[in-house]
């Protein structure tokens, strides 16, 4: 039995279905997120079996890796950022087009994990904002898997004024993120 | 016919008057240290690359150990060569002061010493004079310090979230 994607509230009649567009692109987004899989050490490694057949992360509408942060949603940080790298994950994360998420993975990417040292970026969250953070030394592909349906959710439930707003505007702004 | 590897009683009657062997020694492991001034290394390397026992052919390692107790000489260069012919290997030390951590770079003899030599200057600020491209390898560019010194913390000092009492501190 094939599950898929239960249909929004909204008002039905015979050959016609009507519902808010807040709830339709929600639906579409949180269906179709293209991630971008930035991935340093271990924790990519179970990226890797979170996208094969195992687990297959396809079955939530992440099929489509996207190797240009142009094209991508969502943004996986999968490991040890070091202060070296965060400035090239920070132009990565500028050049998403919004809406953009960002899922941060492991505990290194979360909070630099272990790595409590002068070289190593304490938490991604210093350079860029991070919509769902998966604790774990690494994760199980599990616990990813379940990031990302956190990702949906926050995908499914914004409003589509979200980033117009001004709070949305402060929020880059605090971490020096140019706003158009 | 191959030659015999060199002992050590060979080396010491063959460099322990020249002028750039300060000391030679040999350790638990029988590996031969020799000290060297500063300003005899090229002169150093250059007479074991010609050394005709036992000719130097690769440098396996560059480094700098910190060790802050030592007035005076605080740092301490070391190379690590290798006669592949003869299966010798030797270690060099050049003893430095903090204030005057310069060395001439090898990169003329080896030309494997370029990246060894910006990774010791990146983490300890050894100077490697007549170095081609002397500038940080690992850290960021940014960094203002050397972080191998032992002055400076090894942990992350921008953090604001540790409590010094769980850390026995």
């Amino acid at each position: 039995m094939v599950k898929i994607v239960e249909q929004p509230e909204g008002y039905e009649g015979q050959g016609f279905f009507a519902t808010s567009l807040d709830k339709v692109i929600g639906m579409a987004r949180a269906n179709s997120l293209w991630p971008l899989p930035f991935a340093t050490s271990c924790c990519g490694i179970e990226f890797m079996a979170t996208m094969g057949s195992n687990y297959d992360l396809a079955r939530f509408g992440s099929e489509r890796l996207s190797f240009t942060p142009r094209q991508a949603d969502l943004l996986m940080v999968m490991g040890t950022i070091s202060k070296k790298m965060a400035p090239i994950l920070k132009q990565v994360y500028d050049q998403m087009a919004e809406p953009k998420w960002v899922l941060s993975v492991g505990a290194c990417a979360c909070s630099g994990g272990i790595f409590d040292t002068y070289s190593v970026l304490q938490g991604i969250d210093r350079v860029i904002p991070v919509d769902v953070y998966v604790p774990g030394c690494p994760p199980r592909p599990e616990q990813i898997i379940e990031g990302v349906i956190k990702i949906q959710e926050l995908a499914k439930n914004e409003s589509l004024r979200r980033r117009n707003s001004d709070e949305y505007k402060r929020m880059l702004e605090s971490y020096n993120i140019e706003t158009k | 016919m191959s030659q015999a590897t060199p002992s050590f009683e060979t080396l010491q009657a063959d460099f322990a008057s020249a002028q750039w062997a300060t000391s030679m020694e040999q350790d638990a492991y029988g590996m031969v240290n020799i000290l060297v001034p500063a300003e005899h290394l090229i002169e150093a390397i250059q007479t074991l690359k010609a050394y005709d026992k036992a000719p130097v052919q690769l440098l396996t390692d560059l480094c700098a150990v910190h060790y802050p107790e030592r007035s005076g000489q605080e740092l301490e260069m070391v190379y690590h060569l290798h006669s592949l012919t003869q299966n010798l290997r030797l270690r060099l030390k050049v003893a430095l002061s903090q204030e005057a951590a310069v060395v001439p770079t090898l990169c003329h003899e080896f030309a494997g010493a370029n990246w060894m030599e910006r990774e010791t200057f990146d983490f300890y600020g050894v100077k490697f004079e007549g170095h081609p491209d002397l500038r940080r390898i690992l850290n960021m560019d940014q960094m203002d310090y050397h972080p191998m010194l032992k002055q400076y913390a090894l942990e992350d000092e921008t953090r604001d979230d540790k409590d010094d009492q769980f850390f026995g501190r």
